[in-house]
């Protein structure tokens, strides 16, 4: 069910960069998008009551491996978080590039290319 | 000893990259140097290691728990191409980029993108497929916007939205085969998957990896952004990114991740087939009537890309089908040879485009006209690749193609041969537009002054000529038990994968 | 550019300290507690970031240049990618924990965890002076308004 809700997320991220004219909100969308597949990847993770997954003094490993949360999706999402903040600051960087040229945020006006 | 060199295919393009910004702002040339000697040095170890099969876990990781990288027959050749191309590109822009300002930026961009896509053609782990690609695509987005006017700017705004998108569909992808065995290893990934049961979420997530993979490889329904991005990218950088990155990001990951981390099936089959086939007829029509020539080749990747999941996508429908086991080799063998003569001909295309632009400054063929005279040497790299793109027999581009229209043949489709052969007429056709526009005809009064493009331009188009020439000898019976055929054997082996993987480790 | 009122500086003058202090403290304890490299460059990078909403740009700039962070930016993936090879060069293994493996310290302690702590430092580094220049790159631009009463952004000077 939850993870249902992470692909509603993802459908309106999508919505969101297919048919918004603005080139910062196409921006935004991406990001929700980004966002939505990064919380599913920590649900995959979580177990109801776990702990943080962080080995602390005089606790075994198997008593350790009974109560923490999968940590394994928690450095993909890591990873992911920061290969999103590339993209989308690249993304706002062109994007103040292109206002800078065509002076307009609109993407209908953005078009030079045809063919 | 060997293993040895393995880490040096990432590392070193990634040391180049962050240490050209810190030396050469203020001696201009050592980017130059730097960028250079650093392709050419993975060129070499590429090469070293072509006969290497092995599994290779970073940090000393058991490969259940830590990230493994595997080099099989399809990854050493998919190496040895990028390294070639990287290196030809490198040596083309010491002079050719000379007219942008920052040049040590590009060469930083351009290393980290090699670094991406040595390392995705290499890692045996999905996760770290994904963080590979990543770094090859941003490195490419910004590399595509690196002239800063505005064609670029929109060109690569479009790429990155739609790049995005499918990077974040792969990731959904990965997400789902996590949750659906528990591993993020490919060979795990297949074994899991072998012994248990196949569930919806499966199919899901493959969906997802063909849509994904689709926008970075520029399948037809998804092809949109490359027209646009291709051509706005600096001369060397089309030829990269025609040429290597989306095979490498796009048709390599999807063909590895397809047949040997799920497995393929005679749905997943078809759907390549289907795929393939609208890619080369959508392309090259669309290809025809372009009088931009960039644009002109970058459709004409879009068709020749078509030609290569044609060929993969009907060896593994041959396969899972049970159909003759001879006929899908072939079938493989054409689309991954085809892969490989492609790199070499279109950034051969895309390099001589760059040098027609540096020396007459125009990219519309309406506006040339009989260079023939004054650029020899572009004209007669020009025809070759020409000749290669449309499948002229001397040149490699007849060879796989002609595998490919026989795999068809002997797999019972005849009616994708005739596809094949007809796409290739209207590809030999718009190229025949290109040479009579181009170079015959009479010079234009604009175009008098013009001069042969520079020393280190020419080495790098007579290099990949001569390699266009050259390439149809792989076929020979010593030469293609050695380098094409292991390539074939890797992705036919299909979940066979798994095992080759655990045994190896 | 001339920065907040005197509250806002005030309270920045103190503040900053405390911040890029705990930005290292997150980094170093990395392997024992949540935080690490990227979480601690992050927050440096906040406590630079903060400085210049309160001072202005020229005030940040003075205490640390472009091209220094330029230079932090590659020397820090550099750092990263030496420790990796350092691996390489003595143990055989790309990325191999040479330090951890030689000297094994005691569990939970500082020095417990052999090159992690030194790539800590490296991606703290590099996370930390790749946001700063993102931040004042992007903050070239302003939004003023013209004389027909529309918003307009302007770009003030030349990014590097």
């Amino acid at each position: 069910m939850v993870y249902a809700l992470c692909f509603v997320l993802f459908v309106i991220g999508l919505y969101c960069t297919l048919t918004k004219k603005n080139i910062v909100k196409i921006v935004i969308g991406l990001t929700i998008m980004e966002y939505a597949v990064n919380l599913f990847l920590v649900l995959l993770g979580y177990r109801k009551d776990g702990v943080a997954p962080i080995v602390e003094e005089g606790a075994g490993p198997l008593e350790f491996l009974a109560r923490s949360v999968d940590p394994l999706p928690q450095a993909l999402v890591v990873t992911s978080i920061v290969i999103g903040l590339g993209v989308t600051t690249l993304a706002i960087a062109l994007c103040v590039r292109l206002y800078e040229k065509y002076g307009t945020f609109d993407i209908s006006e953005i078009r030079r290319l045809k063919g | 000893m060997n293993t040895l060199l393995i880490p040096l295919l990432v590392a070193i393009p990634l040391g180049g990259a962050f240490f050209i910004p810190l030396v050469s702002r203020k001696v201009r040339v050592l980017a130059d140097i730097i960028g250079n000697l650093a392709t050419l040095s993975v060129l070499v170890i590429a090469v070293l290691l072509f006969q290497v099969r092995t599994v290779y876990s970073i940090g000393g990781w058991n490969a259940s728990v830590g990230i493994t990288w595997v080099l099989d027959g399809f990854s050493n050749l998919m190496l040895v191409i990028i390294c070639l191309i990287s290196f030809v590109a490198t040596l083309f822009s010491s002079q050719y980029m000379e007219r942008y300002t920052a040049k040590y930026k590009f060469y930083s961009l351009f290393l980290l993108m090699v670094a991406g896509m040595n390392g995705v053609v290499m890692t045996g782990d999905m996760f770290n497929l994904f963080v590979f690609l990543e770094i090859a695509s941003v490195a490419s987005y910004a590399l595509v916007a690196f002239g800063g006017n505005h064609e670029e700017l929109e060109a690569a705004f479009k790429y990155l939205v739609l790049a995005s998108i499918g990077s974040t569909l792969v990731l959904f992808g990965i997400a789902f085969i996590y949750g659906a065995t528990g591993y993020l290893n490919m060979a795990s990934i297949s074994q899991a998957i072998r012994t248990g049961p196949r569930t919806p979420i499966l199919t899901l997530a493959v969906v997802f990896f063909t849509v994904g993979f689709g926008i970075k490889a520029a399948l037809v329904p998804f092809h949109p952004w490359l027209p646009d991005a291709h051509p706005s990218a600096p001369a060397p950088i089309s030829a990269m990114l025609s040429g290597v990155l989306i095979k490498a990001l796009g048709i390599y990951a999807l063909t590895r991740v397809l047949f040997n981390v799920i497995g393929i099936t005679p749905i997943y089959g078809a759907v390549l087939i289907t795929i393939g086939a609208l890619s080369m007829v959508v392309g090259v029509f669309l290809a025809v009537g372009q009088w931009d020539f960039k644009r002109l080749l970058a459709y004409h990747s879009i068709s020749q890309m078509g030609y290569v999941v044609l060929g993969i996508g009907l060896g593994g429908y041959i396969l899972a089908s049970g159909g003759k086991q001879s006929a899908a080799m072939l079938a493989i063998l054409g689309g991954i040879f085809h892969l490989a003569n492609h790199s070499v001909f279109k950034s051969l295309l895309f390099l001589v485009s760059g040098s027609i632009e540096y020396s007459t400054g125009t990219r519309q063929l309406k506006e040339m006209g009989g260079l023939l005279e004054k650029m020899p040497l572009t004209r007669a790299t020009c025809t070759i690749a020409s000749l290669s793109i449309a499948g002229v027999p001397p040149f490699n581009g007849f060879w796989s193609k002609l595998i490919i229209i026989m795999a068809a043949f002997q797999g019972g489709y005849p009616w994708l041969a005739a596809l094949t052969i007809l796409v290739s007429f209207v590809t030999l056709l718009s190229f025949i537009k290109v040479l009579r526009y181009a170079f015959l005809g009479h010079l234009p009064e604009s175009l008098k002054a013009v001069r042969e493009s520079p020393a280190l331009m020419s080495i790098a188009l007579v290099v990949l000529a001569i390699f266009c020439t050259c390439m149809g000898l792989l076929l020979i019976p010593g030469a293609r038990e050695m380098i094409l055929d292991p390539a074939v054997g890797a992705l036919a082996n299909g979940v066979g994968y798994a095992q080759a993987v655990l045994a190896l480790r | 550019m001339n920065g907040m009122t005197v509250i806002v500086k005030t309270v920045t003058r103190w503040l900053k300290v405390f911040i890029f202090l705990y930005g290292i403290y997150i980094i170093i304890t990395g392997h024992l507690a949540p935080g690490g490299g990227f979480a601690g460059g992050v927050i440096i990078a906040c406590s630079y970031m903060l400085l210049t909403l309160a001072y202005g740009k020229e005030f940040t700039l003075k205490r640390l240049s472009l091209r220094a962070g330029h230079h932090l930016d590659s020397s820090g993936a550099l750092l990263f990618l030496v420790v990796a090879l350092f691996g390489l060069g003595s143990g055989g293994i790309f990325f191999a924990n040479v330090l951890q493996n030689r000297y094994p310290g005691a569990k939970f302690t500082l020095l417990s965890s052999g090159t992690i702590l030194i790539s800590n430092i490296a991606i703290g580094l590099k996370v930390a002076a790749s946001l700063f220049l993102i931040f004042i790159i992007l903050s070239v631009l302003r939004i003023v308004l013209v004389e027909d009463g529309s918003q307009k952004m302007i770009q003030e000077e030349e990014e590097e």
